[in-house]
């Protein structure tokens, strides 16, 4: 190894320890404001953390640290790449963006003696989503796969409907199953080849491909991932998770943690076996494209029937995932980009209505079609920025999830699979249906008798929605930053480390 | 509780001492013998928990209070990230422990020593603190104060 592959950059281990020790903080705090304060800070440490690393990927291609001195493959690596960086930017930006918002949202929703130990468990979640995406060694990624996994549950089953604590026992026992897997895979894979680290494994491989237990190991990862993804049909855990989730919570995991998931299938995909043909000797192809395709349609037609908005936001989410996972299928290098840049822009559309779902819940407690009746004139700001999301999650242009689909359809075509390109742009028309039934209802229905003319909520929650719905609509209109870091990131799976 | 039972109680009594005893040995010995930070977490806990079973959990709160073993859970995540920081600080790598002392064998002793401190604290208050959870309905949540409210059941019968 050369003198210049060795030197560690701090900023990279500081993205995972910040908020790693700010944790145990705010559980000696013990109040509610100063751990609400901590987080935050450290949020916004973090976003500028990943920014300066941000620069330094650009800048140098690969950034480095060597934990305890131990050099990689005997000590564990951290590795940030152009595919991690932007990973890593999502969930900081998210999390900044969420915490002012979380504050009056939490002080409604969670009794107020476990508001600090909410935070203590929400800067854990933090940890375990960017440490998945620095760390260079499969082991290692597991433990934060469990850390981001285990405080999930946690701020799932605090919401105030009972219900929350049905529907996080249930995404334990998924989400532990998943975790299962993936360890059941890194076993193997370290038994046939001695090493846990992801680069040094991705060199190995060609060499033990051949053998069922290398095939085996594919298969656990994969499946493993698939459950932590959400993608059909491993998304039975998803929809009442993120239905009786604190808001601020579900705005959160929405945004951020099945993104990291996709993450963890492109660095399996790409990376880890980035140096044999995948492609060429599994069906992974039409595997995912069909479960894909399958989550795109099935998951938009079951956010119809919703009655129950957040609900319906959660059932297109997994139709969401369901056009990364197409991305990823389509192996090229614009359908990948497709598929990592729809990872941004879900999250900032995404995050933008279950931040506006969140609010309307605060200021009405509405969740349903029926109590939104005549929403729209009671909290116009809240419902234009949901419009907006909405607008996004069908691919209207102008918003992010144009860009997403415009790749996505572009890649088909260049892939020669046109029906895909169509079947694309006609699961677009059942996002339109289940986004017109919010709208109808919001605006053109009279509000019911003896409602208050006006509950928008407070600013500090108001503020957060439209620095997100704008940032959503920058990026949708001015796509040469994103597109750009996508095709970085794309080409560099594509392309080996 | 077991009052009526001075077996057990005069047992437990000689034994909880010797326990506390054998975890310490168990941490401090860890890094020339077999042992370590987890296990003698894991003993240093078992004292509290038969100390429990044989007196009750309400004198137990008071010897060493649900606050206390949250604050153990933090403190030991704290002790071993701040080992991590201060070798940072010293100029090496997070938790390279070479830099902590004068020499490299001084230093991995002295880090592995901090560190595995940290997982005992850890694991000693995560252990009391989910024997806590479980053994009573008493809300652990609350700032410091005096006295925890237990709820028992209903004394009143069944409406008779």
């Amino acid at each position: 190894m050369s003198g210049a592959e060795m030197t560690s950059d701090p900023w990279l281990i500081l993205l995972v320890i910040v908020p790693l020790l700010a944790a145990p903080v705010c559980v000696l705090l013990r109040s509610a404001t100063g751990a609400w304060s901590v987080a935050t800070a450290v949020a916004w440490s973090v976003f500028a953390i990943s920014l300066k690393l941000l620069d330094t990927v650009m800048d140098q291609g690969v950034v480095r640290y060597r934990i305890g001195g131990w050099d990689a493959p005997w000590g564990i690596e951290y590795r940030l790449d152009s595919v991690g960086v932007f990973v890593v930017l999502i969930v900081s930006a998210i999390a900044a963006v969420i915490l002012p918002y979380a504050k009056r949202s939490v002080e409604k929703e969670i009794r107020k003696d476990r508001i600090y130990l909410f935070y203590a468990m929400l800067l854990l979640c933090l940890t375990g989503l960017l440490g998945i995406t620095v760390t260079g060694d499969a082991f290692n990624l597991f433990v934060f796969l469990e850390i981001s996994s285990l405080s999930s549950y946690v701020l799932i089953s605090l919401g105030t409907d009972r219900r929350a604590l049905t529907a996080a026992f249930r995404y334990l026992i998924m989400g532990t199953l998943g975790a299962t897997f993936y360890i059941i895979g890194v076993g193997l894979l370290y038994q046939t080849t001695g090493t846990l680290n992801i680069a040094d494994l991705k060199t190995i491989m060609p060499a033990v491909i051949d053998t069922r237990t290398v095939h085996a190991a594919l298969a656990f990862l994969t499946v493993g991932i698939s459950l932590k993804l959400a993608l059909f049909p491993l998304h039975m855990w998803l929809p009442n998770a993120y239905t009786f989730a604190p808001g601020a919570v579900t705005a959160f995991l929405a945004s951020t943690a099945t993104k990291v998931s996709a993450y963890i299938l492109l660095r399996i995909i790409f990376t880890l076996f980035g140096d044999v043909d995948l492609f060429a000797s599994f069906p992974l192809q039409p595997i995912l494209i069909t479960m894909a395709l399958a989550a795109m349609f099935l998951a938009s037609l079951s956010a119809i029937w919703q009655e129950n908005v957040k609900r319906m936001m959660a059932y297109s989410s997994i139709a969401q995932i369901g056009y990364i996972v197409l991305g990823i299928a389509m192996a090229t290098e614009t359908g990948l980009t497709g598929g990592i840049i729809h990872m941004f822009n879900h999250a900032l559309i995404k995050g933008s209505a279950f931040m506006a779902i969140g609010a309307v819940v605060f200021s009405t407690g509405a969740v349903t079609l029926t109590q939104m009746e005549g929403i729209g004139k009671r909290m116009p700001y809240t419902m234009a920025a949901f419009v907006i999301a909405g607008l996004g999650l069908i691919g209207v242009p102008l918003t992010p999830g144009f860009i997403s689909k415009w790749q996505l359809v572009t890649a088909a075509m260049e892939l020669n699979m046109w029906p895909l390109a169509a079947l694309i742009l006609l699961s677009s028309l059942l996002a339109v249906i289940y986004v017109w039934r919010v709208f109808e209802v919001a605006y053109l229905r009279p509000a019911p008798e003896g409602a208050p003319a006006a509950q928008e909520v407070p600013l500090s929650m108001l503020l957060p929605i439209w620095v997100m719905v704008l940032a959503a609509l920058y990026f949708g209109s001015n796509a040469t930053f994103t597109l750009n870091l996508a095709h970085t990131a794309a080409l560099q799976l594509m392309g080996g480390l | 509780m077991m009052t009526e039972k001075p077996l057990l109680r005069v047992v437990a009594k000689l034994l909880i001492p010797l326990i506390l005893l054998f975890a310490l040995y168990v941490q401090f010995h860890g890094d020339f013998g077999p042992g370590g930070g987890f296990q003698a977490g894991v003993i240093f806990a078992v004292a509290f928990i038969l100390y429990s079973l044989i007196y009750g959990v309400r004198v137990a709160r008071q010897a060493i209070p649900a606050s206390a073993t949250r604050s153990m859970l933090a403190f030991g995540v704290l002790i071993y990230g701040g080992t991590g920081v201060v070798t940072m600080l010293m100029g090496g790598e997070f938790l390279d422990y070479n830099v902590l002392a004068a020499t490299v064998h001084g230093g991995q002793h002295l880090g592995v020593f901090l560190v595995e401190f940290g997982v005992g604290t850890t694991v000693a208050g995560a252990m009391i603190t989910i024997f806590y959870t479980f053994s009573g309905h008493v809300n652990d949540n609350l700032p410091f104060r005096k006295h925890n409210h237990v709820v028992t059941p209903s004394k009143k019968g069944d409406g008779h």
